[in-house]
């Protein structure tokens, strides 16, 4: 019998092992493209913790579920089990391996962490004390990922680019070149610093395919830097929540190579800035004004007061236009051109994108 | 304690106080029977689910595509916000102290609650700050829409004009409801404290009352916090102070601290007595002792203190400083272990037990299952890399309605069923709370688990209009949505009519330890005869031994079986 047990245990055992591996590979396939050298980071991590997730929780089903199949009372069965209260050797392992476990994570993802060197908050660290910050980048890296940080960090950075949010528009600008868009160009492989500010509540800088999120406060500048890696079109997306029309904040990220950026700031430069097409500002104007095709007749309820969206940002480049209306305006030519791009969906079936670009 | 002993015809049976109305109309009186309490709570706290639910089956009709089309978005920003806010500040919180109201007396061989008539005002002010909180939908410009959140300076945004607006009476109502949960706080800590029965040590007491003062310990030290917050948000719109106005030098962030510090234990002080409600539901129905009781009993408090330090887990995406970020990742993870140690607990009481699939223990199984799944992604979301993506996604959204409706609604589930004969005398229909249980636990996995890729996706959560890449999950979310809507339907089928005309359930059908089972069903006005002396642990299966000395003369009409 107790042969039968260490042997039913080791299957098991050998079935949870294979199949965490299995799920640890899956989840690759979870996560959008590796757009930026941090993603590859934060999706090994990620890999990890869902293979041991999944041991964990393969460890815990297993004996839950043998026991509601295996020790169900009969159905005239009146006895009470056997009155076991405790047994102190099993009460210390699993208060031991849990606590060694979440350590470890911890360790891990502090690397992780540390490596990605994304900076965040840290405007104070970069302007004045920048020596703290220093052994981050000190670490020996021992993986491509980190290897194009490093690289990338040591390479002056083509622009830094300030990325303003608003109630509900993002205006991104390039001070060096006084260039500014409501899409965001970014060179593949140059360390990208941004200037995150907020005018008015507090929004979130997210680009999925970067896989790094950032509060952008009011009344706060907060330097971030990344390195994109993989040119396509990504999405950046306001996560935090920031009002009436917080779901359509939304801009496209564009990755391109170095001369393809460079020629895109030249041309940008070289256009008169002009209010750009907003969506909040289109609807909220369609609410204000029932008539035919108007948001008030598209939707069963009609809704409360909101705060006016901010005025159009004004900018060089813009390529987002009114929803069924031909393109019109000086950014149009270019703005159809990119649009008609396809922005990169992650395909379910295989954890390589790079045949979409 | 003190004996004390009432003669047998001062009892009135199933009335609140000798007079009172001995029908349903006792539970719209100011009673301060803390059972009629205690029904008052559950009762009314199911109506605000059912109220709350129907905002979340608008959410998901309007998740159904891609575009804003069903509701202006107004509306979706007042619905989630109102969603969120009733469904922890009037669901919740409400009917689980109700369970504890009604339980912890009883389960400690008390004669009533420390202070029945602060308990009875506690439950007051919920119907209270509940239709304050309604009542926002009747005001220009429409209720709160900054999420239950409510973080400035968004909160303070006022685009009526208007001083009384759904913002302010969101605040108004959530600091009534937080005042009485400090009156119900100092109420639980003092009963459990103060008036347990002769013999009723503290490694004698219930795991659920373990859980409950551990639950309850974290309101009296978070409360102010929020309470503290809260006050300076209502000033800030009102009066125009700039305690979280960036314009005139103030911090939102500062309104971040106030509000986690509290509300994240919030998810403890919910969970928990859950968690105690497992550990009551499971040796029952799988005749065996709790494994490990006093480390169960003791990881309660543990959980209690190490989730006074893990707030910023919420902040790693703002402005918080790294080192902050990491202090609060060890802390965050370091929970894993008191809950892990609950989890080996439970699996290690089924363990060679003779178990019985009675609704209530499906429902107690149900919600350990999704506990574990919850608890697992709640690792990935301490960790601070993984939260820098997910924050704020689908990710986070599917992860705590696996905590708040996989595992405390089916808990709460559990515990209904199994104490419905109590408190009722009558039993439940067994067939319509395995129906209840089956489409439950179907559409909780239906409607959660499609938000975690979602979320992994890069969906934000709060958003009206979505990507059309990410209409795949969101049909299946919505669909898994209408499930659980359906589900509770056969649970209100059920009690009504088993309240009604059910069949008689006697004192202690389950043939389950505790002292709550030494009484009647429902208990007399004041519990006991003769207030039990404990003589053993609470959970003497398979060991034929007394609970107490006194059974006999407790009010008992049956010998209850012991073993």
């Amino acid at each position: 019998m107790k042969l039968r047990a260490v042997i039913t245990i080791s299957i098991y055992a050998v079935v949870v092992v294979f199949i965490s591996f299995w799920m640890a590979k899956q989840a690759y396939s979870w996560l959008p493209p590796e757009a930026s050298a941090e993603s590859k980071l934060i999706d090994d991590l990620f890999s990890l913790f869902t293979g041991l997730g999944t041991a964990i929780y393969l460890g815990v089903m297993g004996p839950f579920l043998y026991s509601l199949v295996f020790h169900r009372a009969g159905k005239y069965d009146m006895e009470d089990g056997p009155h076991i209260e405790g047994n102190n050797f099993l009460e210390i392992t699993w208060t031991a391996t849990p606590l060694l476990i979440v350590l470890m994570l911890s360790a891990i993802s502090y690397r992780t962490y540390e490596k990605m060197a994304i900076g965040g908050p840290m405007e104070l660290v970069h302007h004045h004390v920048p020596q703290i910050i220093e052994p981050a980048y000190a670490e020996p890296f021992d993986s491509t990922p980190q290897q194009k940080i490093q690289e990338a960090v040591e390479t002056e950075p083509t622009e830094n680019i300030v990325v303003t949010a608003r109630q509900w528009s993002w205006t991104f600008y390039y001070p060096d070149r006084d260039v500014s868009s409501t899409e965001l160009h970014l060179p593949v492989d140059r360390r990208a610093k941004f200037t995150l500010r907020s005018e008015d509540v507090i929004h979130a800088f997210y680009i999925p395919a970067f896989r790094v999120g950032q509060y952008v406060v009011p009344n706060q500048e907060i330097e971030y830097e990344l390195t994109p890696v993989k040119t396509g079109r990504y999405r950046l997306r306001d996560s935090m929540h920031s009002g009436t029309y917080f779901a359509t904040n939304q801009s496209d990220v564009v990755v391109q190579p170095l001369e393809e950026y460079e020629q895109w700031l030249a041309d940008a430069s070289s256009r008169t800035p002009t209010p750009a097409f907003n969506q909040a500002i289109y609807e909220y104007s369609q609410a204000s004004n029932p008539g035919a095709g108007s948001t008030k007749d598209k939707v069963a309820i009609r809704g409360w007061a909101t705060i006016p969206p901010a005025p159009a940002p004004v900018v060089n480049f813009s390529t987002q236009q009114p929803p069924d209306s031909p393109a019109s305006g000086g950014n149009a030519a270019e703005g159809q051109k990119i649009q008609k791009a396809p922005r990169q969906v992650p395909d379910r079936s295989t954890p390589d994108y790079s045949k979409l670009q | 304690m003190t004996n004390i002993s009432i003669s047998p015809d001062e009892i009135t049976r199933g009335q609140p106080y000798p007079g009172a109305p001995d029908n349903w109309k006792r539970f719209f009186t100011f009673s301060t029977d803390h059972k009629v309490i205690g029904i008052q709570y559950i009762v009314t706290a199911f109506f605000f689910f059912l109220v709350g639910g129907a905002m979340a089956m608008v959410i998901r009709s309007e998740l159904l595509t891609p575009e804003a089309d069903l509701v202006d978005r107004t509306v979706y920003n007042a619905l989630f916000t109102l969603h969120g806010s009733l469904m922890i500040f009037f669901w919740t919180f409400p009917v689980l102290v109700g369970l504890a109201n009604y339980l912890v007396p009883l389960m400690i061989g008390a004669r009533d609650m420390a202070f029945p008539r602060l308990n009875a005002i506690s439950f007051w002010m919920i119907p209270v700050a509940a239709t304050l909180m309604l009542a926002s939908f009747l005001v220009p410009g429409g209720p709160a829409q900054s999420g239950w959140w409510s973080y400035p300076p968004q909160s303070i945004q006022n685009p009526t004009g208007n001083i009384i607006n759904g913002q302010v009476l969101w605040i108004l109502s959530v600091a009534i409801n937080g005042v009485s949960s400090i009156m119900g706080g100092v109420n639980f800590v003092t009963t459990i404290f103060r008036m347990r029965a002769p013999g009723m040590t503290w490694f004698r007491m219930p795991a659920f009352c373990w859980a409950v003062l551990a639950a309850q310990l974290i309101q009296l030290y978070g409360l102010p916090a929020l309470t503290g917050g809260a006050i300076m948000l209502l000033l800030d719109i009102t009066i125009g102070t700039s305690f979280f106005r960036p314009e005139n030098g103030g911090n939102p962030v500062v309104y971040q601290h106030f509000f986690w510090f509290y509300s994240h234990p919030a998810v403890y002080v919910m969970v928990l007595p859950v968690f105690g409600m497992f550990s009551e539901v499971l040796p029952v129905h799988a005749r065996k002792p709790l494994f490990g009781y006093r480390v169960i009993a003791v990881s309660s408090v543990v959980i209690t203190v190490i989730s006074g330090c893990v707030w910023v887990h919420h902040m790693f995406a703002s402005a918080t400083p790294p080192w902050m970020r990491m202090f609060f990742m060890v802390t965050t993870m370091l929970v894993a272990v008191p809950s892990g140690i609950k989890v080996f607990g439970w699996v290690a009481t089924i363990w060679g037990g003779k178990i019985r699939f009675t609704t209530p223990m499906l429902f107690a199984l149900g919600g350990i299952s999704n506990w574990v799944f919850a608890g697992i992604t709640g690792i990935f979301l301490g960790s601070v890399p993984i939260d820098l993506h997910v924050h704020n996604t689908y990710f986070v959204v599917g992860h705590f309605h696996y905590v708040l409706y996989g595992t405390i609604v089916m808990g709460i589930y559990a515990g209904i069923y199994h104490w419905f004969p109590k408190m009722t005398g009558r039993m439940y229909y067994e067939g319509l709370g395995k129906l209840h249980f089956a489409l439950t636990y179907i559409g909780v996995q239906a409607i959660f688990l499609p938000m975690h890729p979602l979320g992994l996706q890069g969906m934000p959560r709060r958003v009206a209009s979505y990507d059309p890449e990410f209409i795949y999950w969101n049909v299946i979310a919505s669909l898994g949505g209408f499930l659980l809507g359906v589900s509770v339907l056969p649970f209100i089928l059920n009690i009504v009519s088993s309240w009604i005309r059910g069949p008689k359930a006697g004192n202690n059908p389950w043939r389950a330890y505790g002292l709550e089972w030494l009484t009647t069903s429902p208990p007399p006005v004041e519990n006991f005869e003769e207030i039990p002396v404990v003589v053993s642990g609470p959970y003497g299966y398979g060991k034929n031994q007394p609970l107490v000395a006194n059974q006999a003369r407790l009010g008992t009409i049956e010998e209850p079986a012991t073993s």
